[in-house]
């Protein structure tokens, strides 16, 4: 038995393994990211973008926001809806029929807020669907794995909501570009405030989110909160999407903080300051002072998650829906018209960051990402409800106003939880490029 | 030597035409929507998991909740390999697959020494004790949560000593200059499934073989013959946590990049649901079970409304709406509850799994047409004697 198949099995072994090799070899050639001038470029009627959001874990409640307005943002851009933002923008390359002539369509996933996840469903977008561009994340640590994607793949990625200093910082590249503010950013306007309310001695104890997001905003409150004069009791690092922060809070009580630094952000956030308030922290006299709570990075999805407990605590947020300029009553208006409720700072960075890159591509006459990115260097514009805002080419990073707002008192509705405390005027937040490290390196086109 | 290569008829017709489905992925799958690279790469890799977990789970009996574990070690060890010594996958899944069975012979060594739910216990413990360490005490070795990347400014030092210079890019991982993305990348986790494949067509056929499912059928009674059972276990646990590191070694290798999240029990159970799913025990059923868990978590969770709506769009206004608001409570996000209905049907219906269904299957063709060979074959698997 063995001696009469043993002959012909290695000649079937070696004649099948080619035989599979030469019949793979078409969808070689035949696919896209081979033959085209730069990875996925659009030969159709239209073209592909590539929403990745989380859908489930501790950011799906932001996720799904996000992904609302993105939807907006093509209706808007294929010239359906009433416009939105593109009516206040102050570029007026785009026409309302779509960029470059070709119709936007998009594709969507989950990141399940894990690097691992996001990558594969980024992967399955450029690679299965042909997106020519990514854009979203929830959560920095994903935010960050994608980026590293979308430089090897050779198409631009749009980060959503990352606040982490290393998106653009250390962790930066070239195909990558973020709207949304970052840490550094929040800790210089927060700074200030938090000394007209807190006075200058005052000892903080840190619960950080355990990754590069948490590290980074623990960072930066730590310097500008130590600037003016602040102890540092500890920080302590607690698992993203712990749910459970009793065994954390615990130890604060003894401590000798008198503030209460809380790096989270999502459901974490909204757990971590319930439960603060539940054991009566806020009713505390430490040191003879109040015990104060600070959130860093506040959002109004929060805000409303945690209810009461969110009344008069301080934070800093990209964007509020209250904001009485034209272009963010503008997006109120279609957003709330489409969905029956106003837009999160989420819904608001990812409807920029999807018109932005539409404006750029059509001012840029291309999708190629060295061209898209040659159009976003340095682009100054207003109307998207920031105020005037920079695209900066060192680090593509935006460069816009910062909003320092207080958990309402007296809420008028239940979107109603956030009052803008101050406006901090960008040049009180712009730091030099080479102060948060990282290389930009060069554009990748892909093959 | 002779011995080791040597396969009877059947299994080399098995393994012909394993390795000619798996090298004709790319168009088999394209119809499905899943013939693009990395999600082949994800049914070669898991497939590969799956079957050095059937080779522990499927022979012995032991039921692993921690093989997660010797994933993760190996993507880790992967992608340290590509920071200190060489982008080349070769030496990095070499010392994927050995640190992996290094670290399953320690974990196993221990709970080996309990059997049923108590193995089960520990090894959950020992891979979720892993999870937490990876995540956060050890974070300078694997970068916690934001997960171990390369860097520009990686020492490298054989590719240095080489003279390779990757520029003021990152590099990504290649075989003496075919890139291991995409495509290539497919072809090279198909070949290691394929050795894989082979290597436990022929445990299943060894004495060796016999030995494990031995214990599985009844330890005791092989103690009391005076066999000693505990180093054929041990040596089963170790073969798979080798393929595991094998498999966490090539996810690096296609994307070098390694989360902590790949040793989470989630992961350790999604292993036990593919090899059940295709039928434990079976040799084909694992690769079949991981391949349909993955596309579903890459196929369903990518449908949303507007794709629902279109594939409706045949039916009235009224009916459309209903069908596309039932049908995504399936997809798109819903994609567990899709896998958790199928689970259990196979289970209650099929308990031998996917390979069982197409046992039935054959069973019931070769009976109408008289040939005969179904029956054949259950006459060659003798009832086990009481």
């Amino acid at each position: 038995m063995m001696s009469k198949t043993k002959l012909s099995r290695r000649g079937l072994l070696k004649g099948s393994a080619a035989a599979g090799v030469a019949l793979a070899t078409p969808t070689i050639f035949s696919s896209n990211v081979w033959a085209a001038g730069y990875t996925n470029e659009p030969k159709g009627s239209t073209v592909t973008l590539g929403f990745n959001v989380p859908q489930t874990g501790a950011y799906a409640d932001e996720g799904a926001d996000e992904l609302r307005a993105y939807e907006l943002a093509v209706e808007h851009i294929n010239g359906e809806g009433d416009g939105g933002m593109l009516n206040t923008f102050s570029s007026k390359a785009l026409q309302g029929n779509g960029v470059n002539g070709k119709k936007v369509t998009f594709v969507t996933g989950d990141t399940q807020t894990k690097s691992d996840a996001a990558r594969a469903s980024a992967k399955r977008m450029i690679e299965k669907d042909g997106a020519v561009m990514i854009t979203g994340g929830s959560s920095s640590g994903v935010a960050i794995a994608v980026q590293g994607l979308c430089q090897d793949a050779g198409v631009i990625f749009m980060a959503g909501l990352t606040h982490s200093n290393d998106t653009t910082g250390k962790d930066k590249r070239a195909n990558g570009f973020r709207h949304f503010f970052n840490t550094e950013m929040s800790g210089a306007a927060l700074g200030p405030v938090l000394k007209n309310n807190f006075g200058t001695e005052r000892t903080a104890y840190h619960l950080t989110a355990d990754y590069t997001w948490g590290w980074s905003q623990e960072g930066s409150i730590k310097k500008y909160t130590e600037q003016l004069g602040w102890q540092t009791a500890a920080a302590v690092r607690t698992p993203l999407g712990a749910g459970d922060f009793s065994q954390y809070i615990t130890p604060v009580l003894n401590s000798g903080a008198d503030v209460l630094v809380l790096n989270h952000y999502g459901r974490d956030m909204v757990n971590s300051l319930t439960q603060a308030v539940q054991f009566g922290l806020r009713d505390k006299q430490v040191n003879g002072k109040d015990f104060a709570i600070v959130v860093p990075l506040y959002s109004r999805l929060m805000a409303q998650g945690a209810g009461e407990n969110v009344k008069g605590i301080f934070g800093s947020t990209n964007w509020h829906w209250s904001l009485q300029d034209e272009g963010s009553k503008a997006f109120v208006k279609s957003f709330g018209q489409k969905y029956g409720f106003p837009p999160s700072q989420a819904a608001h960075t990812t409807y920029c960051q999807a018109l932005i890159y539409a404006d750029a591509a059509q001012r840029a006459g291309t999708f190629r990402p060295s061209g898209v990115g040659a159009a976003l260097e340095g682009f100054d514009f207003d109307g998207l409800g920031n105020g005037p805002t920079t695209y900066r080419a060192d680090d593509h990073q935006c460069f816009k106003d910062v909003l320092v707002v207080k958990g309402k008192e007296n809420p008028a509705s239940k979107f109603d939880v956030l009052e803008v405390v101050e406006v901090t005027p960008r040049a009180q937040v712009e730091y030099p490029a080479s102060m948060l490290g990282g290389e930009l390196g060069p554009y990748n086109d892909g093959a | 030597m002779k011995q080791l290569f040597s396969l009877e008829r059947k299994d080399v017709i098995l393994l012909v035409c394993f390795t000619a489905a798996v090298f004709a992925g790319p168009i088999l799958m394209k119809p499905l929507g899943a013939g693009y690279p990395d999600l082949l790469q994800k049914f070669a890799i898991f497939g590969i998991f799956a079957l050095g977990f059937n080779i522990l789970f499927g022979l012995t009996g032991y039921l692993s909740f921690g093989h997660a574990a010797f994933l993760g070690v190996g993507s880790y060890t992967a992608v340290w390999t590509f920071k200190l010594l060489s982008m080349n996958p070769v030496p990095a899944i070499i010392f994927a697959t050995v640190i992996g069975g290094l670290f399953s012979a320690v974990i196993g060594f221990i709970s080996l020494r309990r059997t049923g739910i108590y193995f089960s216990i520990l090894t959950l413990a020992f891979a979720q004790m892993s999870y937490n360490l990876a995540y956060s005490v050890l974070t300078p070795i694997t970068n916690g949560e934001t997960g171990l990347q390369l860097n520009q400014a990686d020492p490298r030092v054989l590719d240095i000593a080489f003279g390779r210079d990757y520029g003021a890019v990152l590099p990504s991982s290649d075989l003496f200059g075919i890139d291991m993305t995409g495509w290539p990348g497919f072809y090279f986790c198909a070949t290691m499934l394929i050795i894989c494949f082979f290597i436990a067509l022929r445990i299943f056929r060894s004495p060796f073989g016999m030995m494990l499912r031995a214990i599985k059928s009844n330890q005791n009674r092989m103690m009391y013959t005076g066999f000693n059972t505990r180093p054929y276990a041990l040596a089963a646990f170790v073969i798979s946590g080798m393929y595991a590191g094998l498999a966490g070694g090539l996810m690096a290798v296609t994307d070098p990049l390694a989360g902590a999240e790949r040793m989470q029990w989630t992961a350790s159970g999604e292993v036990v649901l593919m090899t059940i799913l295709g039928g434990a025990g079976t040799l084909l059923g694992p690769v079949i079970g991981a391949g349909a868990i993955k596309y579903f978590e890459n196929i369903f969770s990518a449908y949303n409304d507007g794709i629902l709506q279109e594939a409706f769009s045949f039916l009235p206004e009224g009916l459309q709406h209903v069908f596309v608001s039932v049908s995504s409570l399936f997809v798109g996000e819903g994609w567990h509850l899709t896998l958790g209905a199928l689970f259990m049907l196979i289970v209650i219906f099929l308990p031998g799994g996917l390979m069982e269904g197409i046992r039935r299957i054959q069973v019931l063709i070769s009976n109408r047409f008289g040939s005969g060979g179904g029956g054949a074959d259950a006459k060659s698997n003798p009832a086990p004697a009481e």
